[in-house]
């Protein structure tokens, strides 16, 4: 039905997957640098979190990625070009994955901002009473029940970004809807391969909302459900 | 720095892409939204069977990438003879048709869910306030249930529309020379990037600005009654948030 095709498609699966586990590790430190600057920062560091958060929120990921993509390679090659090293290529994986972190890094420094501050601040005053040090505090108290708050805002921006992996075809990355369009290209059959490439998606996205619900049961554990009282 | 000669020769380019861009979107928009006010009534109906189905439609198309869907559409219906001849086919050849066809059908899957929400959540005593006093089902539809929803759905609604205006970045994909694919053809032709996505990023925060100012607009139009911080039902939104000038 194929035509052989399908372990070039799944192949396609693994880069799509891969960019979007590392695009989402890449957001979520973006995300946590611009949340504990948009809590803790000062003056400028929060008008420069929130000029980040603002303008990637207002324009298209397409645009944003192009010229994250394109200006990355330029500021490249004019790097290369004062230290005399040539012409330089930016892998079109790294510019993949940093475009997206980038872009979804913006959402997710408003999803952990809400995370934070929806932390009790007796519990943290707790900790410094206790003499725990900062990074004490902030990965035995603050991260642990950020997570419960972070992981519905989380789940949402991981299904936006599994879709937006589809963008880095753009980009000339070797992901699935590029093998789709080359194995489209050589068999005549556009539409065996896309509506293929988009049952994949539909599947990755199911297998996720149901991953992504047990870790929301898993992080809220111990916690009185409102329904109950 | 900036050339702005390269700006200026360009911009009769980038406003005819504006005027595709803006045609895009409101043709989208209000087929979406003429599609999804019925579809979410379906959606939110007792019957199980109606809003099982409308959910299966809305769950396939959220998720799967717009990119694919468009390609899907563009791409993949031709290959299909009985399409090719037929009636339809010069429909399914023209880009502006499957653009507008896989906008719209990505906007319907997410404003049906939105407004069915909004349908769902209407407090059951209204309801049945407006049947007590003889309203007919119809009547109670248009004249209660409805108007509610929509005012609890606008504030997700805009969301949608500027999430669509900037869909619309993608139909640059299908050969339609709207203000992206200006962008990338002007960044083609002089390999210059603030004189080609930098005009681009400007015209899409104005359409962006724009917009959210008008939804904030209309949210304070149709909930100026609520404006007195008093009403029961401001409470789930700041006073700030609403028109102060009105009450």
């Amino acid at each position: 039905m194929f035509q052989g095709y399908l372990p070039m498609i799944l192949g396609g699966l693994r880069v799509t997957l891969s960019v979007a586990s590392v695009s989402l590790a890449i957001a979520c430190v973006i995300g946590l640098i611009g949340a504990s600057a948009k809590v803790y920062g000062g003056k400028a560091a929060r008008l420069s979190a929130a000029a980040y958060t603002t303008t990637v929120r207002a324009l298209p990921d397409l645009l944003v990625m192009l010229v994250v993509f394109y200006g990355g390679q330029i500021l490249l090659n004019s790097i290369s070009e004062t230290y005399g090293w040539g012409y330089l290529d930016v892998d079109p994986y790294i510019a993949g994955v940093s475009t997206i972190g980038f872009v979804f890094g913006a959402y997710l420094t408003e999803t952990f901002r809400g995370a934070i501050l929806s932390v009790p601040a007796g519990q943290i005053e707790a900790g410094f009473a206790y003499g725990l040090s900062r990074w004490q505090v902030a990965f035995y108290i603050l991260l642990p029940q950020m997570i419960r708050h972070a992981v519905p805002g989380l789940t949402n921006t991981w299904l936006v970004m599994l879709k937006a992996t589809a963008l880095v075809s753009i980009i000339g990355l070797d992901d699935m809807v590029h093998r789709a369009g080359l194995a489209s290209a050589a068999t005549r059959e556009p539409f065996t391969f896309y509506a293929l490439i988009g049952l994949i998606y539909l599947a990755v996205t199911t297998f996720s909302v149901l991953l992504f619900g047990a870790l929301e049961k898993l992080s809220s554990r111990g916690v009185r459900s409102g329904g109950a009282a | 720095m900036i050339d702005w000669e390269i700006v200026a020769d360009n911009l009769p380019a980038f406003a005819g892409g504006l005027v595709n861009t803006l045609i895009l979107l409101a043709t989208v928009v209000v087929s979406g939204f003429a599609v999804s006010v019925p579809l979410a009534l379906v959606r939110s109906m007792r019957s199980p069977h109606f809003s099982r189905a409308v959910w299966l439609f809305t769950y396939g198309i959220r998720g799967t990438p717009l990119l694919v869907q468009l390609f899907v559409i563009y791409y993949g219906i031709a290959q299909f003879e009985f399409v090719r001849s037929s009636a339809i086919w010069p429909l399914f050849r023209s880009p502006w048709f499957c653009a507008w066809l896989a906008l719209t059908i990505n906007t319907v899957a997410y404003t049906t869910e939105i407004f069915a929400g909004a349908i769902r959540t209407t407090a059951p005593g209204e309801i049945e306030a407006a049947r007590s006093i003889g309203l007919s089902r119809a009547a109670v539809l248009r004249y209660v249930i409805w108007p509610s929803a929509w005012r609890r759905a606008l504030p997700q609604y805009g969301n949608e529309v500027v999430m669509m205006m900037h869909a619309t970045a993608l139909a640059s994909t299908v050969t339609i020379v709207e203000v992206m694919r200006v962008a990338r053809d002007v960044y083609t032709n002089y390999l210059v990037l603030a004189e080609s996505f930098g005009v681009a990023a400007a015209i899409y925060l104005c359409l962006t600005i724009g917009l959210t100012t008008f939804f904030r607009w209309l949210e304070t139009h149709f909930l100026r009654h609520l404006s007195r911080s008093n009403a029961p039902n401001a409470r789930e939104k700041p006073a700030e948030h609403l028109n102060p000038k009105v009450a």
